[in-house]
């Protein structure tokens, strides 16, 4: 095992998670997972337009997704088409849609997150380094655990930009967004760059300022019953969520943690085993191989809580925040359009611009009412995804939880029954 | 004890006269040996006479600054062997002063004594054994050995003294040293000496019973046969020695004459292998339960303490009564295994380590109040004490150690003082150890015996591979307990987001969840003690006991040491002669024949010294093994099932949410 090999590993590892290239990591693959993996949305699927990820290439600090479409709409050449895209062109996308006016009354779906291989490189350089002064036993068991987890990330990574790309789709308005056509069907590099440092000192200046208006928007007492509950719903909710997400996450780490622990008892009992072969190392070696087994289920348990439930969590994290973000348009609105009826008092009063004031607040006005009357629909569609998601993945988190308890109960009573048997 | 001492293999009483061992250890030795062997045959009685015989040592002791008591017998023979018989009397006293050992074997030896001192005497030889002596021989010749001595205070004293004192004039040294070599000698000695332990060995489970109906107090242990019968053999060999000294072939053919009686008693033992003898141990199970409980904070401040009631409950007739209590503080348990490595260490018995002392642990005790951290190592020494006193009493000899009862039924023990981590004795202990550590890695042993080559080579990487997998169930713990604890801070988290949540089959599915993570949590906890007390604390053990054995491995080293060195000196004296011879000068040869005689004699018992605990280690080894066999099956399948347990009631967590999930809409 040398190390150009093992930065292969990171570096060239292509994944068509809809083939099963995954070979490396089953453990992290549950057969439910190989479905569509927009599990933690519920979409209506609609033939008129098909949108998956039918492969990824991860290479150095980039990975390339392959975008496949089904469409019979007129407006894309040909029915079926694939073009590769990286994390940056769906950042772009999904700002797009933020920053137009036109889809201001809807939640627009959250961005997926950054692929972070970070940890995963950090362990690689441990492994690297410490190749030396292991045992081949615990090298192959590092390097397992490594690709494992590699993999794992990997697949999540995918499976959050699919899902971005299947919320657009599957969205009346969005769907036939322009930019997301060309997204889909131009088949050469969009050129889009990451941001700036201008452009992101921008960005940050104006989350600030739109945080504190966020703040002074939320003051505000909504006229409608159903914004106001949904206002303080979500800015409770989305607290909530937050925090189960965060706390998930540590569950789940540990759980990691304790599942490589065995993962590593299991070698060294082997190794204790193979010293000899008296009565109490042929012991050892069956009880290792037992751990061997149980720590791969245990991992197993892991990394279906964090599909089923860390994911789950994350994503109502990040749809809540898209929600939020359209109940502050939608005040920011009221706010203006408030305003603009103010200016018009004002005008009239004083007889002076009137024209021009009546003409703001009828665009306030207009804005204003596009907005809640699309926002009302879009924040019902999400209560009912999210139900319907939570629901999804909680009966399978329960039955994948049910499935390796039971494998792992199998496992102790056939390996007492042996174990017994010879004592 | 210093800390380092506490958590490495047990110290090397000896270490620190390692040469004065080498001129006089043999002597020192085989008394030790005796006081093993006393702890197999300890009874009430013996204390009288080694009293006196110990005040007269003292001084000696004294005089070593190690203060062992085994070191003191060893210079007492030293200086003895200047002085005139009146010293060497006082030596042989010494020697059983230590252990009760001639108590017991007194009783016994009434009846016996007759018989096997007239055997002894005329065929001191007459061993017929000669089979592959050293397997069996080994206790029943540390035993006899042992025995011998005792016997001879109590019984023969008078003889023994009268044939001690002439000889003091002249070599004395050697009188001394060939009796106790000879003693020694028979065991390993495949043809003579083996023969004479064998026999007695063999002849052991006869006398059993004539010792059991004489001395109430002896215990059913075989041990005490043992005793019986090296006693027996003692006198033989001390009859003998004189006569055999040089000639140990000589003293073959004797040899037949008195085992013949010996072998109808004990005919069918004879032929038992080594591992039949352990097995006989392992069945003659005792009857003797030992719990550690009620561990009760005595005193406030920095002189608290903790106090653990030590409860035995027993049909030995050793004991007193079949159930006592008596209160101990860890001190003492320290305060016992000193007592205990003190005698048995260097007779290449594994004597059980007691846990770690923890000024951090007990510290946190002490100053802090009812925090979950102190209460756990409470908990944790607690048990780790109560393991380390079952093994200490499962092990047939230790049993029968005088100290061990008297920790186990004495109300009031005298305060271990030499155990405080920072007292000069335990710096004393450190030096000695250091010492030890040095003139270790300065012995290059040529190892002859494959069984050794490969057993040390195999302790060693199983002690690495132990400590590598300590390491990583104590990681396992360390995990799961983090699990556990994120697994609450999870649950509480899901159910405030159920409260939140405005869907009310989701909020209630949400708060169920939490539920479930709550009971899971708890597994996690109960789970992580299971890894901890039953998995890693049982490797803890295993790493301190291979220590143990580890230090026995040394002990045998250091005796083949000094069988070397006394090789070396002899040829040096026997240059001398050779030299005195070309250059004439008749009046420094006699001095030099001497010399030679001295050495020759010395060689032939260190030697002997050298099998006899190779003999020991090995057999100790074997029995270690088949224990460690035993406790790891046994701790490894609770351990098993309690992941078993954990695991069934996830299915009945999980089971019972399911429902709740699916009703959500």
């Amino acid at each position: 095992i040398n190390h150009e090999h093992l930065s292969s590993v990171l570096t060239s590892l292509c994944v068509s998670p809809q083939q099963e290239g995954l070979d490396d990591g089953p453990d992290f693959l549950s057969e439910e997972d190989r479905g569509p993996r927009a599990v933690n949305v519920d979409l209506q699927t609609d033939a008129t337009l098909q949108v998956d990820i039918s492969d990824a290439l991860s290479e150095r600090d980039k990975v390339k997704f392959t975008v496949h479409t089904k469409s019979t709409l007129p407006n894309f050449k040909q029915n079926e088409f694939s073009v590769v895209r990286q994390h940056e062109e769906f950042i772009w996308l999904h700002d797009s849609f933020v920053e137009s006016e036109e889809y201001a009354g809807y939640i627009i779906p959250p961005a997926p997150p950054r692929p972070d291989f970070d940890a995963s490189r950090e362990k690689l350089q441990k492994l690297g380094e410490g190749e030396g002064s292991m045992t081949k036993e615990e090298f192959t068991k590092m390097k397992q655990e490594l690709e494992a987890e590699y993999l794992a990330i990997f697949k999540k990574t995918v499976a959050m930009h699919e899902v971005f790309l299947c919320r657009v789709a599957a969205h009346p308005v969005l769907r036939k967004d322009l930019n997301f056509h060309v997204f889909l069907e131009y088949n050469q590099d969009l050129s889009v760059r990451g941001k700036n440092k201008k452009e992101k000192l921008e960005d940050f200046f104006k989350n600030v300022v739109k945080s504190a208006d966020g703040v002074l928007v939320a003051g505000v007492k909504d006229v409608d019953d159903f914004f106001e509950h949904e206002k303080t719903f979500l800015l409770e909710y989305h607290n909530r969520v937050k925090d189960s997400s965060a706390k998930s996450d540590r569950m789940i780490r540990s759980h990691k943690s304790a599942a490589d622990d065995i993962n590593r008892i299991a070698s060294t009992l082997y190794t204790l085993g193979t010293q000899d072969s008296t009565d109490l190392c042929k012991f050892f070696l069956k009880v290792s191989e037992l751990f061997e087994k149980t720590r791969k289920i245990e991992a197993r348990v892991a990394a279906d809580e964090d599909l089923k439930l860390a994911d789950l969590l994350k994503y109502y994290l990040r749809e809540s925040q898209a929600a939020k973000d359209l109940l502050y348009r939608r005040g920011r609105a009221l706010v203006d359009y408030e305003n603009a009826n103010k200016a018009l008092d004002k005008a009239r009063a004083k007889n002076k611009d009137v024209l021009q004031a009546e003409t703001t607040q009828q665009v306030c006005c207009q804005k204003f009412e596009k907005i809640s009357e699309s926002a009302k629909q879009e924040l019902i569609d999400f209560k009912t995804r999210r139900v319907a998601a939570f629901r999804k993945n909680l009966v399978e988190l329960a039955e994948l939880e049910l499935k390796h308890a039971k494998g792992n109960l199998q496992l102790l009573q056939s390996c007492l029954g042996v174990l017994k048997g010879d004592t | 004890m210093a800390a380092s001492s506490e958590r490495s293999p047990p110290p090397f009483p000896d270490s620190e006269e390692p040469e004065l061992l080498e001129d006089s250890d043999e002597g020192a030795d085989a008394f030790t040996g005796t006081s093993i062997s006393e702890m197999d045959s300890p009874s009430p009685d013996s204390t009288r006479p080694p009293k006196d015989i110990f005040n007269e040592p003292l001084e000696d002791i004294f005089s070593d600054p190690l203060s062992n008591v085994n070191s003191e017998p060893q210079k007492k023979v030293d200086t003895k062997i200047p002085s005139p018989s009146s010293d060497e009397a006082v030596d042989l006293f010494s020697d059983p002063l230590d252990d009760d050992s001639e108590v017991i074997s007194s009783p016994e030896v009434q009846n016996p004594m007759p018989d096997l001192l007239n055997e002894p005497v005329q065929a001191p030889k007459s061993d017929l054994l000669s089979e592959p002596p050293v397997s069996s021989v080994k206790k029943a010749a540390s035993a006899e050995l042992f025995g011998d001595e005792d016997e001879e205070d109590l019984f023969k004293e008078p003889p023994k003294v009268v044939t001690k004192k002439p000889q003091p004039s002249g070599p004395p040294v050697d009188v001394f040293t060939e009796v106790k070599s000879d003693v020694k000698v028979k065991p390993q000695v495949k043809d003579d000496p083996t023969d004479l332990f064998a026999e007695e060995a063999l002849t052991a489970p006869a006398p059993k019973p004539s010792a059991s109906s004489s001395s109430s107090r002896t215990n059913g242990v075989h041990s005490d046969e043992h005793d019986l019968f090296s006693e027996a053999t003692v006198e033989l060999s001390l009859d003998s020695p004189r006569n055999d000294r040089k000639k140990k072939d000589a003293v073959k053919p004797s040899v037949s004459a008195p085992a013949a009686p010996v072998a109808s008693s004990s005919s069918k033992a004879p032929s038992k292998t080594l591992e039949e003898l352990e097995e006989e141990e392992s069945e003659d199970t005792f009857d003797l339960n030992i719990s550690v409980t009620n561990p009760e904070k005595v005193g406030d401040g920095m002189n608290a303490y903790m106090a653990y009631k030590v409860s035995t409950q027993t049909s030995l007739t050793m004991f007193h009564s079949k159930t006592f209590t008596v209160r101990r503080r860890f001190s003492d348990f320290l305060g016992l295994y000193e007592k205990l490595s003190e005698k048995h260490l260097q007779n290449g018995y594994i004597v059980p380590p007691p846990p770690e002392k923890s000024i951090l642990g007990m510290t946190k005790v002490k100053v802090g109040k009812e925090d979950p951290s102190s209460a756990e190592f409470v908990e944790r020494r607690r048990a780790a004490l109560e393991r380390y006193l079952q093994r200490v009493v499962s092990h047939p000899s230790l049993l029968q150690d005088p100290d061990v009862r008297e920790f186990l039924e004495k109300e009031e023990l005298p305060r271990a003082v030499s155990t405080q981590a920072l007292s000069g004795a335990g710096f004393l202990k450190m030096l000695n150890k250091a010492t030890d550590a040095v003139s270790k890695m300065t012995i290059k042993m040529n190892e002859q015996d494959v069984w050794f080559d490969e057993k040390i080579q195999d302790v060693e990487n199983e002690e690495q591979h132990m400590r590598k997998l300590h390491v990583m169930v104590e990681s396992l713990v360390n995990h799961r307990k983090e699990l556990s604890g994120n697994t609450a801070v999870f649950a509480k988290s899901v159910a405030m987001l159920g409260s939140s949540e405005d869907n009310t089959a989701l909020s209630r599915a949400l708060s169920q969840l939490a539920e479930v993570e709550d009971r899971i949590e708890q597994l996690h906890q109960e789970q992580a003690a299971n890894d901890f007390f039953t998995f890693s604390e049982l490797l803890a053990d295993y790493i301190r006991l291979l220590g143990a054995v580890k230090g026995c491995f040394d002990q045998r080293m250091k005796a083949w040491q000094r069988w070397q060195d006394a090789e070396n000196m002899l040829q040096k004296k026997r240059e001398v002669e050779a030299k005195l011879l070309w250059a004439n000068k008749p009046d420094k040869l006699q001095q030099a024949k001497d010399e030679i005689a001295e050495w020759e004699a010395k060689v032939t018992q260190y030697e002997r010294e050298f099998e006899r605990i190779s003999a020991t280690v090995r057999k100790e080894v074997i029995r270690f093994d088949k224990e460690k066999a035993r406790d790891f099956k046994r701790q490894i399948i609770k351990y098993l099932e309690s992941l078993l347990n954990s695991q069934q009631q996830l299915i009945k967590y999980w089971e019972a949410f399911l429902p709740e999930a699916k009703a959500i809409a």
